[in-house]
């Protein structure tokens, strides 16, 4: 980037580029052009920012101006007042929720201030498909320096001892399932990495493969020459075609500079990689399930021991891990395990990116030390609730976490914490939810997802999930009873005792501490047939309140089952039995006259 | 599977035995083949699934086993115009249900089905990844996000 005098930085991660960001920077381009600045000002469009929310956004350097929601017709006020006149564009700026005033530094944003980024560390810096960009910010030194000065030993040495753990849920410690892959005797070996991330709502692996792919070449390549194995292989959603994109370009750079392939850097060891592609199945994230698939069969797990360290795929020693948990691998190398342990906390080193999302003001992608609170993630970095409304519950873990509470705000995240909590820290979805949410619906639509992903192969997880569905889908349609509590709760506890993989096991989850943290909640369902949050709707009576009707006839002509009656300018009734409780009244009536209940 | 035939281009055919042949015929590669297969042909109807069953020399219902298995896949062609409707939580909780009913609603079909003159398809898919736009909604490659049930006749008139 060095010879030019500025970089315009436009985020081109998928949330960004979904808002015509690519069109902003070709916009950038041909104003930078038409005024002659192309040999001085450099348009760079790079990985995911993390300020999702605020999207696309832009980064001018030298001087770190921070642009929110620019759109492509913003460029030639960009160009013609910031570069040329070097005049910051006011409106562009992010304003300060609360001060209100405008902040132009992106290091002054409440959203940037308290996070860390080591896995992230060059998205949002780096042209992703320029290998340049990346070795120019030390990507490829931890490989030659591994290859160059370290033993397999030492460097499986420097991981366990800096106590990172995998980063895709599991938590097992990355030094460790190394040192046993590593000590297999085998003719054959691979390693791969899961990058099928498949939690809903969860994009942290997608940002870093879209980021900064050459920081998983370089770990996958680390791996292999630990453990022994020439083969690398990516296991990646089909779903995530800008990754795959951009992951393969920086295979083929890798290849040309010789990081990958024969006699890498000169020291005898060979390492290459290739991708694999997953289907849409959320259960292929468990790694048995992921090697069958690799196979090209279908993706059923199998019983462990065997442990893919031991047999894996095509009954090879194979070392898996996630695409977080290999970003953190080059800086632990460079930096060593005692700066890597130093953060976090006592049994959780580094840090963990989550992707926030939901109800709260600043959604985007999150990185922070082990330790740091939910509060802190959620209103200081995530800038509180969306609309002013009230905090009502966090749920991390994806479909196998839980949904936490008020009074959990205030426990340092960590692996132990969030288990101990009754959630746990999954992949690092994290998704804030309002009074409006019902925890019921919300346990209800968990469940819908994991009987779908449910591959069928045993019968707790198959047929459990889905009389767990049952019964929830009966509780929000008014049809529960008071002891189906009992029932979920029991059920739940047999499968998870009982399924075969981690996808059964964590399955009942969402349903367990619905009920433990919002009992009352599930209460009022059964036993008054209501919802507090309002969003079960056949839980809601509609009426008229004839003080306020006017007789408009608005909602009857706007009713699709015709289920209110009443003359003109006389007020009108909603006849209970006919009325599909769709809501098209309420949004109708100017003059408040419908009521829910 | 369906009992009607399909008469599959000849050209398409060949393409097809073209892609097994670049992976060796290797039946560990049928994944792979499939997603090359559902891209020549658009989906994979049983006719497709017995062409890779012989090319590879695996069974038609390990094909069949593996097709069903993975969402990715589908034995339905989709519309012209294939809508996806995010039903990741971020979009969940901000509202994609009520999005998605309007489809089937406007639309008169259910998920995953095809509307009869074939232009629409309607399906869910789990994050897209974009959840600062949440709702979001696909169409063909084009994302639309903050769709609010409202906004759902201005997108289909687009397409009209």
């Amino acid at each position: 980037m060095s010879k030019y005098k500025m970089n315009i930085l436009v985020c081109g991660g998928t949330g960004c580029k979904s808002s015509a960001s690519d069109l902003l920077a070709a916009a950038l381009r041909t104003e930078l052009a038409e005024r002659g600045l192309s040999g001085e000002v450099q348009v760079v469009v790079t990985g995911c920012f993390g300020f999702c929310e605020q999207g696309p956004v832009v980064n001018v350097l030298p001087d770190n101006t921070f642009y929110i929601k620019v759109k492509p017709e913003d460029a030639v006020t960009i160009v013609s007042e910031h570069i040329i006149k070097g005049r910051k564009v006011q409106n562009l700026l992010y304003t300060d929720p609360a001060t209100q005033t405008k902040v132009d530094g992106s290091g002054a944003i409440d959203f940037n201030k308290k996070q860390l980024r080591i896995a992230l560390r060059n998205c949002g810096f780096i042209d992703p498909e320029k290998i340049e960009e990346a070795i120019a910010r030390d990507g490829y030194a931890a490989l030659a320096r591994v290859l160059t000065e370290s033993s397999p030993e030492e460097v499986i040495g420097i991981i366990k001892k800096s106590g990172l753990r995998g980063r895709g849920g599991g938590g097992f410690s990355t030094g460790l399932k190394w040192e046993i892959t590593s000590t297999v005797e085998a003719d054959q070996k691979y390693v791969v990495c899961n990058a099928d991330e498949g939690d809903p709502g969860a994009f942290m692996d997608r940002s870093i493969l879209e980021g900064d792919p050459h920081t998983v070449i370089e770990a996958m390549a680390i791996n292999g020459y630990c453990t022994g194995a020439d083969k690398g292989l990516v296991y990646i959603r089909a779903e995530y075609p800008l990754a795959i994109e951009r992951l393969k370009t920086a295979i083929n750079q890798a290849r040309e500079y010789g990081l990958l392939g024969k006699d890498i850097l000169g020291s005898g060891f060979n390492f290459d990689i290739e991708l694999r592609y997953g289907a849409g199945a959320f259960v292929c994230g468990e790694e048995t399930a992921l090697i069958h698939s690799m196979e090209g069969n279908r993706g059923e797990p199998t019983f462990k021991p065997p442990f893919p360290s031991e047999e894996g795929y095509l009954g090879k020693p194979t070392n898996v891990n996630n695409v977080e948990t290999y970003a953190n691998i080059p800086p632990i190398i460079l930096k060593g395990a005692d700066w890597f342990s130093s953060i976090g906390t006592e049994k959780s080193k580094g840090t963990k990116v989550f992707a926030l999302a939901g109800k709260v003001n600043n959604v985007g992608l999150v990185e922070v030390p082990m330790g740091t609170t939910l509060r802190e993630v959620i209103f200081e970095i995530g800038g509180g609730i969306k609309d002013g409304k009230k905090f009502k519950s966090v749920q991390t873990g994806g479909p196998s976490g839980g949904c936490l509470t008020e009074k959990h705000l205030d426990i340092p995240i960590d692996y132990d914490n969030l288990i101990a909590s009754g959630s746990m820290m999954g992949s690092g979805g994290m998704i804030v939810m309002d009074e409006d949410d019902c925890m019921v619906s919300v346990a209800k639509y968990y469940l819908d997802f994991t009987v779908e992903e449910s591959c069928g192969k045993c019968s707790p997880c198959r047929i459990g999930n889905k009389r767990l569905h049952e019964i929830l889908d009966e509780i929000t349609k008014g049809n529960g009873k008071p002891d189906d509590l009992d029932r979920l709760r029991n059920l739940s506890e047999v499968i998870k005792d009982t399924s075969l993989c981690g996808l059964g096991q964590s399955s009942p989850n969402p349903v367990l501490s619905t009920l433990e943290h919002f009992h009352d909640e599930y209460m009022a369902h059964v036993v008054d047939f209501k919802c507090p949050a309002g969003q079960c709707r056949d839980l809601m009576i509609y009426t008229i309140d004839a003080a306020n009707c006017v007789g408009c006839t608005a909602c009857a002509r706007v009713c699709p089952v015709g289920a209110i009656a009443g003359e003109r300018k006389e007020v009108h009734s909603i006849d209970q039995t006919i009325c599909i409780k769709c809501g098209a009244c309420l949004e109708k009536c100017k003059f408040n006259a419908v009521l829910v209940s | 599977m369906s009992s009607i035939k399909i008469e599959l281009h000849e050209n398409q055919v060949k393409e097809l035995v073209e892609v097994c042949r670049s992976f060796n015929n290797e039946a560990g590669e049928l994944i792979n083949v499939l997603h090359k297969a559902q891209g020549i042909f658009g989906y994979l109807p049983a006719e497709v699934q017995e062409i890779v069953a012989r090319e590879l020399k695996v069974s038609v219902a390990k094909v069949y086993g593996v097709v069903t298995f993975y969402s990715f896949f589908t034995m339905v062609p989709k519309g012209q115009h294939p809508i996806s409707i995010c039903m990741g939580t971020a979009c969940y909780v901000r509202g994609a249900e009520k999005v998605l009913d309007e489809f089937k609603r406007k639309l008169k079909v259910p998920v995953g089905e095809t509307t009869p003159d074939g232009k629409f398809s309607l399906n869910c898919l789990r994050c897209v990844g974009a959840c600062g736009l949440a709702p979001v909604v696909m169409v063909g490659d084009k994302t639309y996000g903050r769709v609010s049930p409202d906004g759902v006749k201005e997108i289909l008139a687009e397409y009209a």
